[in-house]
């Protein structure tokens, strides 16, 4: 899911989200339900309204993808781990991992009677991949055969073999290509949706574990969804039901949590940062999420190309920033310094990549790496750090240009801009090297759509991804890390793609084309009313595992 | 009189079109790409957000633009929001909830705002006055949005008395607190207007002429003292329930209601050019009737004042 933010009130609807595994009171779901069967209280938890209609390829942000992910059962559906398993899919296999033969299981159904087939998902794929339909998720499709970001064609890729088989060609070996099927891009849909799209957003049909209950979405206020008795997958509701209450201020969430009005909360609010642990108790959840943050300082920068010179300054301001002193302070605890590219939630993640003392506060050779580097070549000027103010992100900035200031012995400080869309404009000009308000280095960051190592790499540091065509908003180029990229996306097995892609870490440690900061922590927490609260990989509540009397 | 009004109504044409057109005007201006902010921190390609802004009508100059949204408001079409939502449908849902809490505050304000007033007036000096005095220059000096804090944190989450929020059960028991809340302020205005009023008037010819004919003080309270002190706190709460709809933003934020002004602060923040206008421009013509109900009211507070 995206990061979206809106100013003040609004704020940060989408972003608090996040985590792994909660401290619930064990795993268990199984022996509630050996024992008395689901319960039948209708849990609530907060959210916000859907920005886009439902429909699965325009959602691209929390409030839309919460509800899409009960409603809807995918290919594959993560565990809290973030670990994929099978739902409509029986088998995903591949010899070459280009050439992927997707076998469903038969006998599932939409709420309005229709079978899932093949189809189902053939139809909804092209949908969201064709142009002119204008879905913010149509980027999912781009790996596949015959997509075009610039005109209307079909994914030629795409071949219905039977009811409950169909194959897909991608242009290019993906080793990772099952781990993203269970994100909602990729859900079913059945033919009801072709004929009236609009009335589809409005009263989505799915496959999933809940159904929305009749007149069951009160915009701007809540949505009701209720059990699904078709529902014959793994993720089978526990709880009577449950109600997604939208807040436009997560400080009103929090007060109908303390009262018990809410039964779930997944972001805390700022305000409260200081005191919900203490508040809530072992109810309280604080855990890093699949939530990247860093600062990109952009290749075409003077003083900081990919030369020796470049080098020494990028890992000097690194070592400059005082992380735990950071996130302890300015956040309180609600994120974790970083210790690598990706998020400590992903499977293969690890905190020993070579390379990644540059992570490490360390003042005097920060000074060294510095004088060094002004003895290539004289530095002068100020460096700046560009944000968007109404994120939130104006603390950390200026704690970042405090630590640059004091232990470089240089002029650092913020470059506000209004909005987040203002800034990626200005990003976007400098990155074409055309005339941009830009100063000098800009936040940035990444959340992992599925739950992939190669997704916070291969997005945001590939060549191809570069120049305006993805997320590599640095302009950042290396033939070793775009080798290993490509090897580790042709691997037979996760395990191998996974160890390339931290080779590929290793080279980016001492790149640098972004500075790591920290990993964004899920802060939430629930009532006294539930238990078997478990958080996702995706920091959202496993919502159908929830128990309440 | 039926001609006077008549001719009010009339004036509302004029100020209708030119208050759209301003505001849309101003939308237009507003610096940003909604387009681009739709997708978030990953952008999205050249060719879909060319798309984007065809299907939107963003690449239309401006005057088409605003003749389009004219067009469509003829037919009661005020357009669509970005999540595909009719404005009509979002504006049915917000206003009445929202009219709802402005009433409830005007009351509030009404109600303990003049009846303090007028015992602060009656007993200019006195130990209550001065109470009084005190008392709404601290209500006056607190921002809503910390009398709405506390009130929620204690009333509604320390002592459970009142729900903290409102969400999907508007009632009056819910809006209850975010009324007092939002109705304060002036509440502290009205009670100050009053109370000087009421204390004028006491020394006014007509009312020494009153109590020497030998008519009873409550009589003479009733009706020759607060009657004519009305008229600035009327003019104030005409003018206040426009305030008090579209200024709700922060007590609407508070108290998670569904309301007009945490929509209309959300719609100007993403550029969504059609919400803006369609619900500003019933605020104004909100103004515009609460202004000639005021208007009409002199007539019967104060029997010198007549509309031909």
């Amino acid at each position: 899911m995206k990061i979206r933010r809106f100013a003040g009130f609004a704020a940060s609807v989408a972003v608090g989200a996040l985590a792994l595994t909660a401290c619930s009171s064990g795993d268990s779901s199984d022996d509630t339900t050996t024992a008395s069967g689901p319960s039948t209280g209708i849990v609530t938890a907060n959210s916000s309204e859907p920005q886009n209609p439902l429909i699965p390829t325009n959602t691209n942000e929390t409030g839309g993808g919460k509800i899409l992910n009960m409603i809807f059962a995918g290919l594959v559906y993560y565990d809290a781990k973030g670990e994929t398993h099978n739902e409509v899919a029986d088998s995903i296999t591949s010899d070459d991992q280009q050439n992927w033969t997707i076998k469903i299981k038969s006998g599932w159904k939409f709420t309005n009677g229709e079978p899932v087939t093949a189809k189902s998902f053939v139809d909804a794929w092209n949908y969201g991949a064709k142009l002119s339909n204008a879905q913010l998720s149509s980027y999912f499709f781009e790996p596949i055969e015959g997509f075009s970001y610039d005109k209307d064609s079909e994914l030629t890729g795409l071949k219905v073999v039977d009811d409950t088989t169909f194959t897909v060609k991608l242009t290019s070996p993906q080793a990772d290509f099952p781990l993203r099927l269970g994100y909602s891009a990729y859900y079913p849909l059945p033919a009801a949706a072709f004929t009236d799209m609009k009335a589809f957003g409005e009263n989505p049909i799915g496959n999933g574990p809940y159904k929305v209950a009749d007149g069951g979405w009160e915009h701007n206020v809540q949505i009701k969804l209720v059990p699904n008795a078709d529902y014959s997958g793994d993720r089978k509701p526990q709880n009577g039901g449950v109600t997604l209450k939208f807040y436009t201020s997560q400080d009103a969430a929090y007060a109908d949590l303390q009262s018990d009005q809410l039964d779930v909360l997944d972001a805390v609010p700022d305000s409260a940062y200081s005191t919900f642990e203490s508040d809530l108790g072992d109810r309280a959840v604080n855990k890093p999420a699949a939530i990247f943050q860093s600062f990109t300082i952009g290749q075409w920068q003077d003083h900081f190309k990919s030369d020796e010179e470049g080098m020494l300054r990028r890992k000097a301001i690194s070592e400059a920033i005082d992380r735990d002193s950071i996130t302890k302070t300015i956040f309180q605890g609600t994120r974790t310094p970083a210790s690598d590219f990706t998020s400590p939630v992903i499977a293969g993640w690890s905190d020993k990549i070579p390379g990644n003392d540059v992570l490490k506060y360390n003042p005097e050779d920060a000074k060294k790496l510095w004088a060094q580097a002004d003895a290539i070549s004289k530095w002068s000027g100020k460096f700046t750090i560009a944000y968007n103010a109404d994120g939130g992100h104006q603390g950390w900035v200026d704690a970042v240009s405090n630590n640059l200031k004091a232990n470089l012995g240089i002029d650092a400080e913020g470059q506000s801009y209004a909005v987040f869309a203002d800034l990626r404009k200005d990003i976007g000009q400098a990155q074409l090297d055309k005339k941009s308000g830009l100063t000098g280095a800009f936040r940035s960051g990444w959340q992992a759509d599925y739950p992939s190592l190669f997704n916070f790499l291969g997005p945001l540091y590939a060549t191809a991804a570069g120049q305006g065509k993805g997320s590599n908003d640095g302009n950042y180029s290396n033939k070793t890390v775009d080798d290993l990229f490509a090897k580790g996306s042709a691997e037979k097995t996760v395990d191998a793609a996974n160890a390339d892609f931290q080779k590929a870490q290793e080279q980016l440690f001492k790149d640098l084309p972004a500075i790591p900061l920290w990993y964004s922590n899920v802060t939430g927490g629930y009532s006294k009313l539930v238990g078997d609260v478990e958080f996702g990989w995706d920091s959202v509540p496993l919502y159908y595992e929830i128990t309440k009397k | 009189m039926a001609w006077y009004i008549g001719r009010r109504l009339l004036q509302m044409i004029p100020v209708f079109i030119g208050a759209t057109l301003l505001i849309y005007a101003m939308v237009f201006l507003v610096p940003g790409d909604p387009i681009l902010a739709l997708a978030g921190d990953k952008g999205m390609s050249d060719a879909l957000h060319d798309q984007l802004v065809a299907q939107y009508h963003l690449d239309d100059p401006f005057l088409v633009q605003y003749l389009h949204y004219l067009q469509g408001i003829l037919t009661l079409d005020f357009g669509t929001t970005y999540s595909g939502r009719d404005v009509g449908d979002v504006m049915r849902d917000v206003f009445p909830v929202t009219f709802q809490l402005a009433v409830m505050a005007l009351i509030f304000e009404g109600v303990f705002g003049i009846g303090f007033g007028l015992i602060a007036g009656l007993r200019k000096g006195k130990i209550f006055d001065s109470t009084m005095l005190v008392a709404s220059l601290v209500v006056i000096a607190i921002p809503t949005f910390v009398l709405g804090f506390v009130l929620q944190y204690v009333v509604g989450v320390k002592w459970g008395l009142l729900p903290p929020t409102v969400g999907s059960d508007v009632s009056v028991k819910t809006l209850l607190m975010p009324a007092i809340v939002l109705g304060s302020v002036s509440f502290a205005y009205v009670l100050r207007l009053t109370r000087t009023s009421v204390a004028e008037n006491l020394s006014a010819d007509y009312v020494r002429t009153a109590t020497a004919k030998g008519l009873a003080r409550g009589r003479v309270v009733r009706v020759h003292v607060l009657r004519n002190s009305l008229i600035p706190v009327i003019t104030f709460l005409g003018a206040d329930l426009g305030a008090l709809m579209a200024g709700a933003i922060v007590t609407e934020g508070i108290f998670n209601i569904n309301g007009v002004g945490g929509t209309l602060y959300h719609a100007i923040l993403t550029s969504q050019g059609p919400t803006v206008v369609s619900i500003t421009t019933i605020l104004v013509i909100v103004y515009i009737f609460a202004n000639l109900a005021v208007d009409l009211l002199y007539a019967v507070l104060d029997p010198r004042i007549r509309y031909a």
